[in-house]
Protein backbone atom coordinates (compact mmCIF):
# COMPACT_ATOMS: atom_id res chain seq x y z
CA UNK A 1 0.00 0.00 0.00
CA UNK A 2 0.69 3.27 -0.51
CA UNK A 3 1.69 5.06 2.78
CA UNK A 4 3.21 8.83 1.72
CA UNK A 5 0.88 11.73 2.96
CA UNK A 6 -0.35 12.81 -0.50
CA UNK A 7 -2.25 9.14 -0.81
CA UNK A 8 -5.06 10.19 1.05
CA UNK A 9 -5.84 12.39 -1.99
CA UNK A 10 -6.03 9.22 -4.22
CA UNK A 11 -9.93 7.57 -5.17
CA UNK A 12 -10.41 4.53 -3.73
CA UNK A 13 -11.14 2.79 -6.95
CA UNK A 14 -7.48 4.20 -8.11
CA UNK A 15 -5.83 2.69 -5.23
CA UNK A 16 -7.56 -0.63 -5.55
CA UNK A 17 -6.01 -0.92 -9.30
CA UNK A 18 -2.55 -2.80 -9.16
CA UNK A 19 -0.48 -1.75 -11.90
CA UNK A 20 0.15 -3.65 -14.77
CA UNK A 21 2.64 -6.50 -13.89
CA UNK A 22 3.95 -5.98 -17.69
CA UNK A 23 5.36 -2.72 -16.27
CA UNK A 24 7.94 -4.37 -13.65
CA UNK A 25 9.84 -6.22 -16.55
CA UNK A 26 9.96 -3.09 -18.68
CA UNK A 27 11.75 -1.44 -15.91
CA UNK A 28 13.87 -4.75 -15.76
CA UNK A 29 14.87 -5.25 -19.39
CA UNK A 30 15.28 -1.53 -20.49
CA UNK A 31 18.01 -2.06 -18.12
CA UNK A 32 19.85 -4.43 -19.61
CA UNK A 33 22.21 -4.01 -22.89
CA UNK A 34 22.00 -6.64 -25.69
CA UNK A 35 18.36 -8.29 -24.89
CA UNK A 36 16.37 -9.53 -27.87
CA UNK A 37 13.00 -8.50 -26.81
CA UNK A 38 9.73 -10.81 -27.58
CA UNK A 39 8.12 -8.78 -25.03
CA UNK A 40 6.72 -6.06 -27.90
CA UNK A 41 3.03 -6.07 -28.05
CA UNK A 42 3.62 -4.16 -31.52
CA UNK A 43 4.01 -4.60 -35.39
CA UNK A 44 7.87 -4.19 -36.30
CA UNK A 45 7.20 -2.44 -39.25
CA UNK A 46 7.68 1.24 -39.06
CA UNK A 47 3.88 2.77 -40.76
CA UNK A 48 3.53 2.50 -44.57
CA UNK A 49 4.97 5.60 -46.94
CA UNK A 50 1.72 6.82 -48.13
CA UNK A 51 0.09 6.90 -45.07
CA UNK A 52 2.77 9.10 -43.56
CA UNK A 53 2.97 11.44 -46.75
CA UNK A 54 -0.52 11.64 -46.06
CA UNK A 55 -0.03 13.24 -42.51
CA UNK A 56 2.22 15.49 -43.93
CA UNK A 57 0.47 16.77 -46.31
CA UNK A 58 -2.08 17.52 -44.33
CA UNK A 59 0.06 19.45 -41.93
CA UNK A 60 0.82 21.39 -44.65
CA UNK A 61 -2.33 22.50 -45.80
CA UNK A 62 -2.93 23.41 -42.85
CA UNK A 63 -5.08 20.77 -40.96
CA UNK A 64 -4.10 21.86 -37.46
CA UNK A 65 -7.18 21.93 -35.81
CA UNK A 66 -10.12 20.04 -33.73
CA UNK A 67 -12.10 17.79 -36.11
CA UNK A 68 -15.65 16.59 -35.54
CA UNK A 69 -16.24 15.18 -32.22
CA UNK A 70 -17.09 11.19 -33.73
CA UNK A 71 -13.93 12.16 -36.18
CA UNK A 72 -13.34 13.16 -39.91
CA UNK A 73 -16.78 12.56 -41.54
CA UNK A 74 -14.50 11.20 -44.84
CA UNK A 75 -12.89 8.87 -42.42
CA UNK A 76 -16.14 7.98 -41.01
CA UNK A 77 -17.33 7.00 -44.07
CA UNK A 78 -14.38 5.08 -45.70
CA UNK A 79 -14.47 3.18 -42.33
CA UNK A 80 -18.23 2.22 -42.76
CA UNK A 81 -17.19 1.04 -46.08
CA UNK A 82 -14.03 -0.69 -44.93
CA UNK A 83 -16.58 -2.45 -42.34
CA UNK A 84 -18.96 -3.78 -45.01
CA UNK A 85 -16.07 -4.44 -47.65
CA UNK A 86 -14.18 -6.73 -44.95
CA UNK A 87 -16.13 -7.59 -42.88
CA UNK A 88 -19.92 -7.71 -44.68
CA UNK A 89 -21.42 -5.22 -41.69
CA UNK A 90 -23.58 -2.35 -41.85
CA UNK A 91 -22.88 0.76 -40.12
CA UNK A 92 -24.10 4.69 -40.65
CA UNK A 93 -21.19 7.18 -40.84
CA UNK A 94 -23.41 9.40 -39.30
CA UNK A 95 -24.52 7.68 -36.22
CA UNK A 96 -22.55 4.81 -35.61
CA UNK A 97 -19.24 5.41 -36.09
CA UNK A 98 -16.98 7.23 -33.12
CA UNK A 99 -13.22 7.67 -33.53
CA UNK A 100 -11.16 7.34 -30.86
CA UNK A 101 -7.61 7.66 -29.35
CA UNK A 102 -6.62 4.34 -30.25
CA UNK A 103 -8.88 1.30 -29.46
CA UNK A 104 -8.21 1.50 -25.71
CA UNK A 105 -9.99 4.75 -25.53
CA UNK A 106 -12.75 3.32 -27.47
CA UNK A 107 -13.30 0.55 -25.16
CA UNK A 108 -13.29 3.30 -22.29
CA UNK A 109 -16.21 5.00 -23.44
CA UNK A 110 -17.89 2.03 -24.15
CA UNK A 111 -17.50 0.73 -20.80
CA UNK A 112 -17.95 3.79 -19.23
CA UNK A 113 -21.66 4.63 -21.58
CA UNK A 114 -23.13 1.31 -20.35
CA UNK A 115 -21.63 -0.08 -16.81
CA UNK A 116 -24.27 0.94 -13.73
CA UNK A 117 -21.61 0.84 -10.12
CA UNK A 118 -21.58 -2.81 -9.58
CA UNK A 119 -22.37 -4.26 -12.74
CA UNK A 120 -20.69 -7.27 -14.08
CA UNK A 121 -18.17 -7.77 -17.52
CA UNK A 122 -17.18 -11.23 -17.78
CA UNK A 123 -13.57 -10.57 -19.23
CA UNK A 124 -12.11 -13.82 -20.93
CA UNK A 125 -8.90 -15.00 -19.16
CA UNK A 126 -6.08 -14.67 -20.67
CA UNK A 127 -7.03 -11.29 -21.71
CA UNK A 128 -5.50 -7.94 -22.88
CA UNK A 129 -3.86 -6.11 -19.40
CA UNK A 130 -6.24 -3.43 -19.38
CA UNK A 131 -9.67 -5.20 -19.59
CA UNK A 132 -10.03 -5.23 -16.30
CA UNK A 133 -8.49 -2.10 -14.65
CA UNK A 134 -10.72 -0.54 -16.98
CA UNK A 135 -13.90 -2.11 -16.13
CA UNK A 136 -12.63 -1.39 -12.57
CA UNK A 137 -12.70 2.50 -13.49
CA UNK A 138 -15.73 2.62 -14.83
CA UNK A 139 -17.55 1.41 -11.62
CA UNK A 140 -17.89 -2.01 -12.93
CA UNK A 141 -17.05 -5.25 -11.49
CA UNK A 142 -14.58 -7.35 -14.03
CA UNK A 143 -15.72 -11.50 -13.83
CA UNK A 144 -12.69 -13.13 -15.31
CA UNK A 145 -13.38 -16.38 -16.73
CA UNK A 146 -10.70 -18.84 -17.38
CA UNK A 147 -9.89 -20.72 -20.85
CA UNK A 148 -7.01 -23.38 -21.28
CA UNK A 149 -4.41 -24.54 -23.99
CA UNK A 150 -6.91 -27.89 -23.92
CA UNK A 151 -9.31 -26.10 -25.92
CA UNK A 152 -6.65 -23.63 -27.82
CA UNK A 153 -7.56 -21.12 -25.15
CA UNK A 154 -11.28 -20.78 -26.87
CA UNK A 155 -14.07 -19.97 -24.19
CA UNK A 156 -16.98 -22.50 -23.96
CA UNK A 157 -20.34 -21.27 -24.31
CA UNK A 158 -21.38 -23.16 -20.81
CA UNK A 159 -18.57 -21.01 -18.94
CA UNK A 160 -20.54 -17.87 -20.07
CA UNK A 161 -23.86 -19.40 -18.19
CA UNK A 162 -21.86 -20.57 -15.27
CA UNK A 163 -20.44 -16.77 -14.86
CA UNK A 164 -23.69 -15.02 -15.45
CA UNK A 165 -25.55 -13.18 -12.10
CA UNK A 166 -28.24 -11.46 -12.18
CA UNK A 167 -25.45 -8.20 -12.03
CA UNK A 168 -23.75 -9.48 -15.38
CA UNK A 169 -24.65 -7.24 -18.13
CA UNK A 170 -21.40 -7.16 -20.67
CA UNK A 171 -19.28 -9.79 -22.30
CA UNK A 172 -16.15 -8.61 -23.64
CA UNK A 173 -14.33 -10.94 -26.41
CA UNK A 174 -11.43 -10.51 -27.93
CA UNK A 175 -10.26 -12.61 -31.32
CA UNK A 176 -7.79 -13.01 -32.40
CA UNK A 177 -6.47 -13.07 -28.92
CA UNK A 178 -3.95 -10.89 -27.09
CA UNK A 179 -1.85 -12.86 -25.61
CA UNK A 180 -2.95 -16.25 -27.15
CA UNK A 181 -3.05 -15.62 -30.59
CA UNK A 182 -6.64 -17.66 -30.41
CA UNK A 183 -9.45 -16.79 -33.50
CA UNK A 184 -12.79 -17.41 -32.51
CA UNK A 185 -14.31 -19.31 -35.83
CA UNK A 186 -18.10 -18.85 -37.00
CA UNK A 187 -19.09 -21.47 -35.25
CA UNK A 188 -17.51 -20.87 -32.27
CA UNK A 189 -19.06 -16.88 -32.33
CA UNK A 190 -22.78 -19.08 -33.09
CA UNK A 191 -22.83 -20.81 -29.94
CA UNK A 192 -21.22 -17.89 -27.78
CA UNK A 193 -24.54 -15.78 -29.82
CA UNK A 194 -26.65 -18.36 -28.76
CA UNK A 195 -25.87 -17.79 -24.68
CA UNK A 196 -25.82 -13.75 -25.33
CA UNK A 197 -29.18 -13.90 -26.57
CA UNK A 198 -30.45 -16.13 -24.75
CA UNK A 199 -29.29 -13.79 -21.41
CA UNK A 200 -29.70 -10.71 -22.99
CA UNK A 201 -25.77 -9.60 -22.68
CA UNK A 202 -24.02 -6.47 -24.56
CA UNK A 203 -20.80 -7.80 -26.16
CA UNK A 204 -17.78 -5.61 -26.60
CA UNK A 205 -15.80 -7.28 -29.06
CA UNK A 206 -12.50 -6.02 -29.42
CA UNK A 207 -11.29 -6.94 -32.97
CA UNK A 208 -8.07 -5.11 -33.36
CA UNK A 209 -6.31 -7.92 -35.16
CA UNK A 210 -8.99 -9.10 -37.26
CA UNK A 211 -6.53 -8.47 -40.50
CA UNK A 212 -3.92 -10.48 -39.10
CA UNK A 213 -5.59 -14.02 -39.28
CA UNK A 214 -3.65 -16.88 -40.94
CA UNK A 215 -5.81 -20.16 -41.66
CA UNK A 216 -9.28 -19.41 -42.03
CA UNK A 217 -11.47 -16.32 -43.07
CA UNK A 218 -12.46 -14.32 -40.09
CA UNK A 219 -15.82 -13.71 -38.56
CA UNK A 220 -16.86 -10.41 -36.96
CA UNK A 221 -19.13 -10.93 -34.00
CA UNK A 222 -21.49 -8.04 -35.18
CA UNK A 223 -22.06 -10.40 -38.32
CA UNK A 224 -23.46 -13.35 -36.50
CA UNK A 225 -26.88 -13.43 -36.98
CA UNK A 226 -29.03 -10.95 -34.26
CA UNK A 227 -25.35 -10.20 -32.42
CA UNK A 228 -24.73 -6.22 -34.64
CA UNK A 229 -27.16 -4.46 -32.39
CA UNK A 230 -26.05 -6.19 -29.10
CA UNK A 231 -22.34 -5.78 -29.90
CA UNK A 232 -20.17 -2.33 -29.96
CA UNK A 233 -16.92 -3.61 -32.04
CA UNK A 234 -14.08 -1.82 -31.30
CA UNK A 235 -11.27 -1.88 -33.66
CA UNK A 236 -8.24 0.26 -34.98
CA UNK A 237 -5.30 1.42 -37.41
CA UNK A 238 -2.47 0.37 -34.96
CA UNK A 239 -2.18 -3.19 -35.74
CA UNK A 240 -3.06 -3.65 -39.15
CA UNK A 241 -1.38 -0.81 -41.03
CA UNK A 242 1.29 -0.92 -38.14
CA UNK A 243 0.51 2.78 -36.63
CA UNK A 244 0.67 2.31 -32.98
CA UNK A 245 2.26 5.39 -32.10
CA UNK A 246 -0.58 6.92 -34.05
CA UNK A 247 -3.19 6.03 -31.82
CA UNK A 248 -6.03 6.01 -33.53
CA UNK A 249 -9.09 3.48 -33.10
CA UNK A 250 -12.68 3.19 -33.64
CA UNK A 251 -16.01 2.14 -32.62
CA UNK A 252 -19.14 1.46 -34.24
CA UNK A 253 -22.28 -0.11 -32.94
CA UNK A 254 -26.13 0.45 -32.52
CA UNK A 255 -27.08 4.05 -32.88
CA UNK A 256 -28.65 4.66 -29.06
CA UNK A 257 -24.83 3.68 -27.48
CA UNK A 258 -22.64 5.13 -30.26
CA UNK A 259 -24.14 8.34 -29.47
CA UNK A 260 -23.72 7.77 -25.54
CA UNK A 261 -20.08 7.29 -26.16
CA UNK A 262 -19.70 10.24 -28.40
CA UNK A 263 -21.46 12.28 -25.13
CA UNK A 264 -18.08 10.77 -23.10
CA UNK A 265 -15.62 11.01 -25.91
CA UNK A 266 -16.88 14.73 -26.84
CA UNK A 267 -16.30 16.24 -23.01
CA UNK A 268 -13.35 14.38 -22.04
CA UNK A 269 -11.71 13.91 -25.60
CA UNK A 270 -12.86 16.37 -27.69
CA UNK A 271 -11.69 14.50 -31.04
CA UNK A 272 -9.10 11.94 -31.99
CA UNK A 273 -5.96 13.54 -33.48
CA UNK A 274 -6.26 15.46 -36.84
CA UNK A 275 -3.22 14.54 -38.46
CA UNK A 276 -3.29 10.89 -37.56
CA UNK A 277 -6.87 10.68 -38.56
CA UNK A 278 -5.65 12.14 -42.49
CA UNK A 279 -3.10 9.53 -42.05
CA UNK A 280 -5.70 6.85 -41.36
CA UNK A 281 -7.68 7.94 -43.75
CA UNK A 282 -5.18 6.81 -46.55
CA UNK A 283 -4.56 4.00 -44.78
CA UNK A 284 -8.19 3.35 -45.90
CA UNK A 285 -8.39 4.09 -49.11
CA UNK A 286 -4.87 2.63 -50.06
CA UNK A 287 -3.29 0.49 -47.36
CA UNK A 288 -4.81 -2.79 -47.85
CA UNK A 289 -1.75 -4.36 -50.32
CA UNK A 290 0.64 -3.02 -47.31
CA UNK A 291 -1.78 -5.40 -45.25
CA UNK A 292 -1.53 -8.27 -47.05
CA UNK A 293 2.32 -7.73 -47.57
CA UNK A 294 2.93 -7.45 -43.64
CA UNK A 295 0.72 -10.07 -42.75
CA UNK A 296 2.12 -12.62 -44.88
CA UNK A 297 5.45 -11.54 -43.15
CA UNK A 298 3.77 -12.07 -39.88
CA UNK A 299 2.70 -15.70 -41.15
CA UNK A 300 5.53 -16.96 -42.14
CA UNK A 301 7.57 -15.86 -38.89
CA UNK A 302 4.76 -17.45 -37.01
CA UNK A 303 5.62 -20.64 -39.06
CA UNK A 304 9.28 -20.37 -37.91
CA UNK A 305 8.58 -19.59 -34.32
CA UNK A 306 6.30 -22.54 -34.38
CA UNK A 307 8.76 -25.16 -35.53
CA UNK A 308 11.46 -24.10 -33.02
CA UNK A 309 9.49 -24.46 -30.14
CA UNK A 310 8.38 -27.53 -31.47
CA UNK A 311 11.54 -28.73 -31.63
CA UNK A 312 12.81 -27.64 -28.51
CA UNK A 313 10.06 -29.74 -27.01
CA UNK A 314 7.68 -26.95 -25.48
CA UNK A 315 4.00 -27.23 -26.38
CA UNK A 316 2.12 -24.62 -28.13
CA UNK A 317 -1.34 -24.48 -29.56
CA UNK A 318 -0.95 -23.26 -33.47
CA UNK A 319 -2.41 -19.32 -32.78
CA UNK A 320 -4.40 -18.65 -35.77
CA UNK A 321 -3.85 -14.56 -35.64
CA UNK A 322 -2.25 -11.83 -33.77
CA UNK A 323 1.28 -12.16 -33.65
CA UNK A 324 2.01 -14.09 -30.32
CA UNK A 325 2.72 -17.47 -29.16
CA UNK A 326 1.88 -18.57 -26.42
CA UNK A 327 3.60 -21.49 -25.39
CA UNK A 328 3.45 -23.91 -22.25
CA UNK A 329 6.57 -23.70 -20.08
CA UNK A 330 4.90 -26.33 -17.19
CA UNK A 331 7.70 -28.67 -17.81
CA UNK A 332 10.14 -26.71 -16.57
CA UNK A 333 8.92 -26.51 -13.59
CA UNK A 334 9.28 -22.83 -13.20
CA UNK A 335 6.26 -20.04 -12.47
CA UNK A 336 5.50 -17.97 -15.90
CA UNK A 337 7.34 -15.31 -13.64
CA UNK A 338 11.00 -16.73 -12.87
CA UNK A 339 11.05 -18.59 -16.51
CA UNK A 340 10.86 -14.75 -17.96
CA UNK A 341 13.25 -13.57 -15.26
CA UNK A 342 15.74 -16.27 -15.40
CA UNK A 343 15.34 -16.23 -19.12
CA UNK A 344 15.80 -12.40 -19.16
CA UNK A 345 19.07 -12.39 -16.91
CA UNK A 346 20.82 -15.89 -18.36
CA UNK A 347 20.19 -15.56 -21.93
CA UNK A 348 18.77 -11.71 -22.56
CA UNK A 349 15.87 -12.33 -24.19
CA UNK A 350 12.81 -11.07 -23.23
CA UNK A 351 9.28 -12.48 -22.98
CA UNK A 352 6.37 -11.89 -21.13
CA UNK A 353 4.80 -14.06 -18.39
CA UNK A 354 1.47 -15.28 -18.94
CA UNK A 355 0.36 -14.64 -15.24
CA UNK A 356 -0.23 -11.02 -16.57
CA UNK A 357 -2.52 -11.73 -18.53
CA UNK A 358 -4.67 -13.45 -15.49
CA UNK A 359 -4.79 -16.94 -13.68
CA UNK A 360 -4.73 -18.97 -16.42
CA UNK A 361 -2.18 -17.36 -18.30
CA UNK A 362 0.10 -18.81 -15.39
CA UNK A 363 2.22 -21.86 -17.21
CA UNK A 364 2.69 -19.71 -20.73
CA UNK A 365 4.64 -17.27 -21.54
CA UNK A 366 3.76 -14.56 -24.61
CA UNK A 367 6.38 -14.63 -27.17
CA UNK A 368 5.84 -11.95 -30.02
CA UNK A 369 7.27 -12.86 -33.40
CA UNK A 370 6.99 -9.09 -34.63
CA UNK A 371 10.31 -9.10 -34.82
CA UNK A 372 12.84 -9.52 -37.47
CA UNK A 373 14.02 -13.29 -38.70
CA UNK A 374 17.61 -13.07 -38.04
CA UNK A 375 16.59 -11.58 -34.45
CA UNK A 376 14.18 -14.52 -34.29
CA UNK A 377 16.26 -17.26 -35.19
CA UNK A 378 19.01 -15.68 -32.34
CA UNK A 379 16.20 -15.97 -29.59
CA UNK A 380 15.03 -19.12 -30.35
CA UNK A 381 19.02 -20.13 -29.86
CA UNK A 382 19.05 -18.42 -26.83
CA UNK A 383 15.70 -20.10 -25.37
CA UNK A 384 16.74 -23.91 -26.21
CA UNK A 385 20.13 -23.22 -24.81
CA UNK A 386 18.45 -21.89 -21.32
CA UNK A 387 15.84 -24.82 -21.56
CA UNK A 388 19.22 -26.79 -21.93
CA UNK A 389 20.83 -25.64 -18.44
CA UNK A 390 17.25 -26.27 -16.25
CA UNK B 1 5.08 -20.19 -61.32
CA UNK B 2 3.65 -21.72 -58.17
CA UNK B 3 2.44 -19.59 -55.53
CA UNK B 4 5.22 -21.57 -53.52
CA UNK B 5 7.87 -20.87 -55.86
CA UNK B 6 6.70 -17.29 -55.86
CA UNK B 7 6.79 -17.26 -52.10
CA UNK B 8 10.10 -18.45 -52.43
CA UNK B 9 11.30 -15.86 -54.84
CA UNK B 10 9.99 -13.15 -52.61
CA UNK B 11 11.88 -14.64 -49.41
CA UNK B 12 15.46 -14.85 -50.87
CA UNK B 13 15.04 -11.20 -53.11
CA UNK B 14 15.17 -9.86 -50.16
CA UNK B 15 17.81 -11.29 -48.78
CA UNK B 16 19.41 -13.70 -50.89
CA UNK B 17 21.26 -15.38 -47.60
CA UNK B 18 18.93 -17.11 -46.13
CA UNK B 19 19.57 -20.28 -45.27
CA UNK B 20 17.93 -22.99 -46.46
CA UNK B 21 16.79 -24.49 -43.10
CA UNK B 22 15.20 -20.78 -42.38
CA UNK B 23 13.61 -20.49 -45.84
CA UNK B 24 11.95 -24.11 -45.05
CA UNK B 25 10.86 -22.96 -41.62
CA UNK B 26 9.22 -19.39 -42.88
CA UNK B 27 7.54 -21.42 -45.18
CA UNK B 28 6.06 -24.48 -43.80
CA UNK B 29 7.63 -26.96 -46.19
CA UNK B 30 11.15 -29.09 -45.61
CA UNK B 31 14.52 -28.44 -46.30
CA UNK B 32 14.64 -30.97 -49.25
CA UNK B 33 11.77 -29.12 -50.86
CA UNK B 34 12.93 -26.12 -50.58
CA UNK B 35 16.24 -27.49 -52.25
CA UNK B 36 14.49 -28.88 -55.05
CA UNK B 37 12.64 -25.60 -55.43
CA UNK B 38 16.18 -24.00 -55.60
CA UNK B 39 17.52 -26.17 -57.70
CA UNK B 40 14.62 -26.13 -60.09
CA UNK B 41 14.63 -22.29 -59.94
CA UNK B 42 18.32 -22.30 -60.84
CA UNK B 43 17.85 -24.62 -63.32
CA UNK B 44 15.03 -22.67 -65.21
CA UNK B 45 17.67 -19.36 -65.06
CA UNK B 46 14.54 -17.69 -62.50
CA UNK B 47 17.45 -17.23 -60.14
CA UNK B 48 20.03 -16.20 -62.06
CA UNK B 49 22.46 -15.42 -59.20
CA UNK B 50 22.86 -14.22 -55.81
CA UNK B 51 24.83 -10.89 -55.30
CA UNK B 52 25.16 -8.50 -52.36
CA UNK B 53 24.14 -4.89 -52.28
CA UNK B 54 27.11 -2.79 -51.43
CA UNK B 55 27.92 0.64 -50.45
CA UNK B 56 30.86 1.45 -52.21
CA UNK B 57 31.16 4.77 -50.43
CA UNK B 58 31.86 3.34 -47.46
CA UNK B 59 35.49 2.30 -46.13
CA UNK B 60 37.23 2.46 -49.81
CA UNK B 61 39.36 5.26 -50.96
CA UNK B 62 38.92 4.00 -54.40
CA UNK B 63 35.09 5.17 -55.21
CA UNK B 64 33.78 3.55 -58.43
CA UNK B 65 31.79 6.23 -60.75
CA UNK B 66 28.70 5.15 -62.07
CA UNK B 67 27.03 6.86 -65.63
CA UNK B 68 23.64 6.07 -67.54
CA UNK B 69 24.14 6.34 -70.98
CA UNK B 70 21.25 7.19 -73.27
CA UNK B 71 21.80 5.73 -76.55
CA UNK B 72 20.28 6.18 -80.17
CA UNK B 73 20.70 3.63 -82.23
CA UNK B 74 19.72 1.99 -86.10
CA UNK B 75 18.14 -1.29 -85.57
CA UNK B 76 19.66 -4.22 -87.61
CA UNK B 77 18.01 -5.86 -90.19
CA UNK B 78 16.02 -9.47 -89.37
CA UNK B 79 17.53 -9.22 -85.86
CA UNK B 80 16.84 -5.71 -84.63
CA UNK B 81 18.11 -4.03 -81.47
CA UNK B 82 19.18 -7.35 -79.83
CA UNK B 83 22.72 -7.47 -81.80
CA UNK B 84 23.57 -4.18 -81.31
CA UNK B 85 22.83 -4.21 -77.32
CA UNK B 86 24.73 -7.63 -77.57
CA UNK B 87 28.16 -5.82 -79.10
CA UNK B 88 27.68 -3.15 -75.73
CA UNK B 89 26.86 -5.73 -73.29
CA UNK B 90 29.76 -7.78 -73.91
CA UNK B 91 31.94 -4.93 -72.71
CA UNK B 92 32.34 -5.84 -68.69
CA UNK B 93 32.27 -2.30 -68.03
CA UNK B 94 28.77 -2.33 -69.27
CA UNK B 95 26.48 -3.34 -65.81
CA UNK B 96 23.28 -3.45 -67.39
CA UNK B 97 21.96 -2.54 -70.75
CA UNK B 98 17.62 -1.87 -70.95
CA UNK B 99 15.99 -1.23 -74.27
CA UNK B 100 13.80 1.71 -73.89
CA UNK B 101 10.43 3.21 -74.88
CA UNK B 102 10.79 7.13 -75.62
CA UNK B 103 12.98 8.69 -76.96
CA UNK B 104 16.11 7.16 -77.35
CA UNK B 105 16.29 3.42 -77.55
CA UNK B 106 19.15 1.99 -75.26
CA UNK B 107 19.66 2.74 -71.77
CA UNK B 108 23.46 1.56 -70.51
CA UNK B 109 24.98 1.31 -67.30
CA UNK B 110 28.69 2.05 -67.28
CA UNK B 111 30.73 2.19 -63.89
CA UNK B 112 34.15 2.65 -63.83
CA UNK B 113 36.80 4.15 -61.57
CA UNK B 114 37.10 7.60 -62.77
CA UNK B 115 35.01 10.37 -64.92
CA UNK B 116 38.12 10.34 -67.69
CA UNK B 117 37.76 6.31 -67.70
CA UNK B 118 34.08 6.10 -68.55
CA UNK B 119 34.22 8.87 -70.74
CA UNK B 120 37.23 6.95 -72.46
CA UNK B 121 35.03 4.11 -72.87
CA UNK B 122 31.92 6.26 -74.40
CA UNK B 123 33.90 8.04 -76.94
CA UNK B 124 36.38 5.01 -77.94
CA UNK B 125 34.24 1.96 -77.76
CA UNK B 126 30.59 2.70 -77.59
CA UNK B 127 30.21 5.61 -80.40
CA UNK B 128 31.81 4.07 -82.73
CA UNK B 129 29.99 1.10 -83.19
CA UNK B 130 28.19 1.11 -86.48
CA UNK B 131 24.65 1.55 -85.42
CA UNK B 132 25.34 4.15 -82.45
CA UNK B 133 23.84 7.02 -83.42
CA UNK B 134 24.04 9.33 -80.48
CA UNK B 135 24.99 8.94 -76.97
CA UNK B 136 23.78 10.94 -73.78
CA UNK B 137 26.24 10.79 -70.76
CA UNK B 138 24.60 11.12 -67.24
CA UNK B 139 26.74 10.56 -64.21
CA UNK B 140 25.75 9.31 -61.24
CA UNK B 141 26.31 12.12 -58.30
CA UNK B 142 24.64 10.09 -55.58
CA UNK B 143 23.13 6.72 -54.40
CA UNK B 144 20.09 7.06 -52.40
CA UNK B 145 18.36 4.03 -53.34
CA UNK B 146 19.07 0.47 -55.13
CA UNK B 147 17.08 -2.14 -56.06
CA UNK B 148 14.53 -1.46 -53.15
CA UNK B 149 17.20 -0.75 -50.34
CA UNK B 150 17.77 2.90 -49.03
CA UNK B 151 21.63 3.39 -48.41
CA UNK B 152 21.07 5.81 -45.39
CA UNK B 153 18.71 4.20 -43.71
CA UNK B 154 18.06 4.76 -40.06
CA UNK B 155 16.44 1.20 -39.29
CA UNK B 156 17.08 0.23 -36.27
CA UNK B 157 14.16 -0.56 -33.67
CA UNK B 158 12.40 2.18 -32.72
CA UNK B 159 10.34 0.10 -29.78
CA UNK B 160 10.00 0.21 -26.05
CA UNK B 161 11.38 -3.23 -25.30
CA UNK B 162 7.82 -4.23 -23.62
CA UNK B 163 4.77 -3.79 -24.04
CA UNK B 164 1.26 -5.01 -23.23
Amino acid sequence: MITEPTSKYLSNTVQSIQPSGIRRFFDLASSMENVISLGVGEPDFVTPWNVIEASYHSLEQGYTAYTANAGLFELRKEISRYMKRRFGVMYSADEEIVVTVGASQAIDIALRAVLNPGEEVIVVEPSFVSYAPTVTLAGGVPVPVNTYSENDFKLQPEQIEEAITDKTKVLMLCSPNNPTGTVLSKDDLERIAEVVEKHDLLVISDEIYAELTYDEPYTSFPAVKNMRDRTILISGFSKAFAMTGWRLGFACGPKTILQAMLKIHQYTMMCAPTMAQHAALEALVNGQKDVVKMKESYRQRRSLVIHALEEMGLSCHVPGGAFYVFPSIEKTGLSSEEFAEQLLMKEQVAVVPGSVFGESGEGHVRCSYATSVQKLEEAMRRIDRFLQTL
Amino acid sequence: MNSTERELLQLIEKNGRLETGTIARLMGITEDETKQILDKLEKEKVILGYSAIIDWTKGTEDGAVTAMIDVKVTPKRGVGFDKVAERIYRFPEVKAVYLMSGVYDLSVSIEGKTMAEVGRFVSEKLSTIDSVISTTTHFILKKYKHDGLVFSDNDEDKRIVVSP
